[in-house]
């Protein structure tokens, strides 16, 4: 056993839920000092070490109760070596000298198994990075017995509306230490937690969730009376006809959609020609109202400063008024594209090379009751579910709505709607585009989280309806 | 292992634990792709650790670790029991789990050839070659192959007195062509979509794809098919091939026999099932033709379905899910048996990793063969579409409405496979769909397909299912919906 591998001293006081920390940054680094030391003894003069702490725990409820409770804690290893143009990674969560030096070992022979790669760059050297601070003491600490208390709360709320609830509170902490033999060190820490909640009343259900560094940001008591009373409104919704509508989607919706144009932002897809910018970088494919932008020193995102390589990331325009204009590169991608890395590069070996992880939609001034108001005919989308791609160059996606969708009618919302299903091109959305609200966070469940406004969307595609 | 097991089970009864199962788990794997001719991926993980479940106070708790010494089983175990206690604050019932016998044995799947084993030099050879078989195809503009192998060890054990030790290797693999040319990408995979096919067994399995053999074949299609004439918009019959049709399995019967879905607990994520208890031995789920199990023994195949044990110590079985067309069964656990009359559970509980709660999941829910061949299907087919590999899915949160698309299609004109056609889809209802089967070809054409990447479960887990299924035959199907502007 190593003596950086100390058990964590568990708390048992009385009325206090367990709490473990995460180790010190100075432990993580003595582990990256130690395969150093190893790999030299060796041999291997090129090496990148990974190492990642988790702690996380989840109450999950169900039926008005908690049905799941759960805590984790886990560390591991992924080390990286470079032999003779060849790389390999091997990853593990055995942390003791032998283990360490038969995974340097397993990664080297693994890299010796290939044939010599001509496109394979040599480790990078130092960085710098924009410090970034996501850690919330109060989240890290958070105790089962608090979670569990605002789920009971929550629960009570269902009960007493003669709703079922369901959901998750969940908290967590993690770090990763990123460093090479080449001198190259970052490091970051984050804790986040999430709250999400379905509220049902009979067959209607309706839904809210919020995710953020810091618990504090949001209200699990809000967010239940939101789900609790949408769930209320959708009782006994009415079946349209499928067509072309106005819709107006909810920023989960949003998310949900618009998640999927995450990896044709990669350069490395755009090469492959297997993203929906192949050949029409510089054109106008959406409306002149949408600008995107990765941004992860944007307030309300969260996520590392740097990238696979331990390459400072930066902050790129993507779609500037519709027309995309940048793509993200890892160093192998701009070698090949003769430009800058924007550090956006997964780790490396992979194929897909690199994409944007930190998503920003630029919003607008129309808040979502003036969408409501001003619209004479549409559905109002709470979320989507169960988005896949049906043709890849015009982005047709196909979908569902769920937990609320409504009609709205001469400026009101009106009556529940069943559930549709959409096939629908996100290329052709964004040039539909009539009105954006506020961009914030928002988390849904189909894509990571980033910040979207909600939207207006004329002649969005339903084609077909379920039973409920 | 047995002493992690049996100190963390010490450490749970003493602070007061009615009931606590452990599980040990060594998780092994490698990763091979390769892209354009080049190597993609090169890597292999190794995970050990510890997840201890336990009920304390009627409710139950589950911590995990990696930290593998006296000290540390201790520590996760005396969580688990804290988290319990919390979790009983918000309880409706207790706990109630359904009988179960105490079992000491040591399983092992079948694994002719351990792919770790195999050097990587000729799995990557193999690969590459397949590569380059894609590229020769002029108008390829992307290839890529991949494979994967998983070893999973677990040592379960459990505070009745159960001690089992099992081993699976999961060995996968698969090949990709795509073309892009004007304003389409199309693509054809073989031996299935989305990483190929993927077993219980060894390195065997891999040499049995014979890869190389069948890359010429799907380059050219894939090539083809921008010529091809666009999938109609009509409703009509339907032949499906026999991995597409795995995944109509999975997602319209197998997730809504989940037990937990049925009962709400999947409510707020994954969502729930239109197969509400009362529907259980009412609803004619099918045409009398179909039979549908979830097996997980290796009598029915070495699929990712296929174990000894499941998760919480039960043994494996198969269980009747639709019978003659009529819905006999759902996928079940200790916890839930009781609550659809059972007095045992369908031993249907698995887990991720250790780090994971066992939760109900698919084991093989495989359709069983009927009598035809595929020239007989067509030969009695007067106009239908044949549709094969999957290119997209989607159902709704209760498991009603879908539309799947494929990668290829062909007319099917007076008994005779005609021209290919691109973009197909078809959608409709469950029960409609499932009750408009007409005609199941045999066991000869019967393959066990496995999906390894089926989600469920906060935190997300990742779990590998079986579906035996063989070609067949659905009438007055909506196809062509995809693509509609109606």
């Amino acid at each position: 056993m190593s003596p950086t591998r100390k058990t964590r001293e568990v708390s048992t006081r009385r009325g206090a839920a367990a709490e473990v920390q995460l180790r010190p940054e100075r432990e993580l680094r003595a582990i990256t000092s130690q395969i150093f030391r190893i790999a030299k003894s060796l041999g291997l003069p090129e090496v990148e070490v990974h190492v990642d702490e988790v702690i996380d725990a989840l109450t999950r409820f169900a039926n008005n109760a908690i049905h799941q409770h759960v805590a984790e804690h886990g560390l591991s290893v992924s080390l990286r070596v470079v032999v003779d143009g060849r790389t390999a990674r091997v990853t593990t969560n055995r942390i003791e000298e032998d283990a360490l030096r038969s995974t340097l070992e397993s990664a080297a022979s693994l890299a010796a198994s290939q044939p010599k790669d001509p496109g394979l760059l040599p480790i990078p050297g130092k960085q710098k990075y924009r410090p970034v601070r996501r850690f919330s003491a109060p989240t890290a600490s958070l105790s089962a017995e608090i979670r569990a208390r605002a789920v009971k709360t929550a629960c009570a709320l269902a009960e007493n509306k003669g709703q079922v609830a369901a959901g998750i509170f969940s908290s967590g902490q993690s770090q990763t230490v990123l460093a090479n033999s080449q001198g190259l060190f970052a490091s970051y820490r984050q804790t986040q937690a999430e709250f999400s909640v379905t509220m049902q009343q009979g067959s209607a259900t309706s839904w809210a969730k919020a995710n953020a560094a810091d618990y504090r940001v949001f209200d699990p008591q809000q967010l239940a009376r939101k789900a609790s009373e949408r769930a209320e409104r959708a009782i006994n919704p009415v079946e349209l006809a499928t067509g072309r509508y106005t819709v107006i989607l909810e920023p989960a919706a949003v998310l949900d959609l618009i998640g999927f144009l995450y990896y044709d932002f990669a350069a490395t897809a755009v090469r492959d020609q297997r993203s929906c910018f192949s050949e029409r970088l510089g054109l106008p494919l959406m409306g002149k109202n949408i600008t995107i932008s990765d941004d992860v020193y944007h307030p309300e995102q969260l996520g590392a400063p740097f990238d696979g390589e331990g390459i400072p990331r930066q902050r790129i325009v993507l779609v500037e008024q519709g027309v995309p204009r940048n793509l993200v590169y890892s160093r192998r991608s701009a070698k090949k594209a003769h430009k800058t890395p924007t550090g956006h590069g997964f780790a490396l070996p992979n194929e897909y090379g690199e994409a944007p992880m930190n998503l920003v939609v630029e919003g607008g001034k129309t808040s979502l009751p003036e969408m409501i108001a001003g619209t004479d005919r549409g559905l109002l989308v709470t979320r989507l579910w169960y988005i896949r791609e049906v043709e890849p160059y015009e982005k047709i996606m196909t979908g569902m709505t769920r937990d609320g969708l409504f009609l709205v009618e001469k400026g009101q919302v009106t009556r529940p709607v069943r559930n549709f299903r959409f096939n629908q091109s996100i290329l052709q959305m964004l040039r539909n585009v009539e009105a954006l609200g506020p961009s914030h966070r928002a988390t849904a469940e189909e894509s990571f989280e980033m910040v979207v406004p909600p939207m207006k969307i004329r002649e969005f595609h339903f084609s077909e309806v379920t039973k409920f | 292992m047995w002493d992690y097991c049996g100190h963390s089970l010490d450490v749970a009864r003493l602070r007061g634990a009615a009931y606590a199962d452990v599980r040990v788990m060594h998780l092994l794997q490698r990763d091979l792709t390769t892209k354009g001719g080049s190597v993609g991926t090169l890597g292999q993980s190794e995970s050990i650790g510890l997840g201890i479940r336990v009920v304390v106070n009627g409710a139950w708790g589950f911590a995990s670790t990696d930290q593998l010494t006296r000290d540390g089983v201790g520590a996760c175990a005396a969580q688990a029991v804290a988290i319990a206690k919390a979790s009983a604050l918000a309880k409706k019932s207790d706990v109630r789990l359904a009988p179960e016998g105490v079992y000491v044995d040591s399983w092992q799947g079948p694994c002719q050839k351990d792919p770790f084993e195999i050097p990587v030099e000729a799995q990557l050879d193999l690969l590459l070659k397949a590569d380059a078989a894609l590229r020769a195809v002029k108008g390829v503009t992307l290839s890529e192959t991949d494979m994967q192998f998983r070893k999973i060890d677990s040592w379960f054990a459990s505070s009745a007195g159960s001690k089992i030790h099992q081993r699976r290797v999961h060995s996968g693999c698969g090949i990709v062509a795509t073309s892009f040319k004007d304003d389409a990408i199309q693509k054809r995979s073989y031996p299935n979509s989305f990483g190929g096919q993927h077993v219980l067994g060894g390195y065997e399995f891999i040499e049995a794809m014979d890869l190389l053999k069948h890359a010429p074949r799907i380059a050219e299609e894939a090539v083809a098919l921008h010529s091809a004439a666009q999938c109609p918009e009509t409703r009509g019959t339907l032949i499906l091939g026999g991995s597409q049709l795995g995944l109509q399995i999975h997602e319209s019967v197998g997730h809504p026999i989940e037990l937990d879905r049925v009962l709400g607990q999947e409510a707020n994520f994954a969502g729930t099932s239109f197969l509400t208890v009362d529907q259980l031995n009412h609803l004619r789920y099918a045409s009398p033709i179909v039979n549908i199990v979830a097996d997980a023994r290796i009598a029915h195949g070495p699929g990712l379905g296929t174990f000894a044990y499941d998760d919480e110590g039960v043994t494996a079985q198969c269980i009747d899910i639709i019978k003659d067309g009529e819905f006999r069964g759902y996928l079940s656990s200790r916890e839930t048996a009781h609550l659809v009359g059972l007095q045992r559970s369908g031993g249907t509980m698995r887990t991720e990793s250790w780090n994971r709660l066992p939760m109900i999941r698919m084991t093989n829910v495989s359709l069983l063969p009927g009598t035809w061949t595929p020239e007989n299907l067509i030969a009695d087919t007067d106009d239908g579409i044949l549709m094969e590999t999957n290119r997209s899915w989607s159902i709704d949160d209760r498991r009603y409405q879908f539309q799947f698309s494929t990668e290829i299609a062909w007319e099917i004109k007076k008994g005779k496979k005609g021209r290919m056609l691109k973009n197909p889809s078809y959608s409709g209802i469950t029960t409609e769909f499932w009750n408009s089967c007409d005609a199941i070809c045999g066991a000869d054409h019967w393959v066990l397909w496995g999906t390894p990447n089926c989600g469920k479960g906060q935190p997300m887990q990742t779990m590998g299912t079986g579906h035996g299924a063989a070609p067949a035959r659905f009438r007055n199907v909506r196809i062509g919906t995809a693509f509609s502007n109606e």
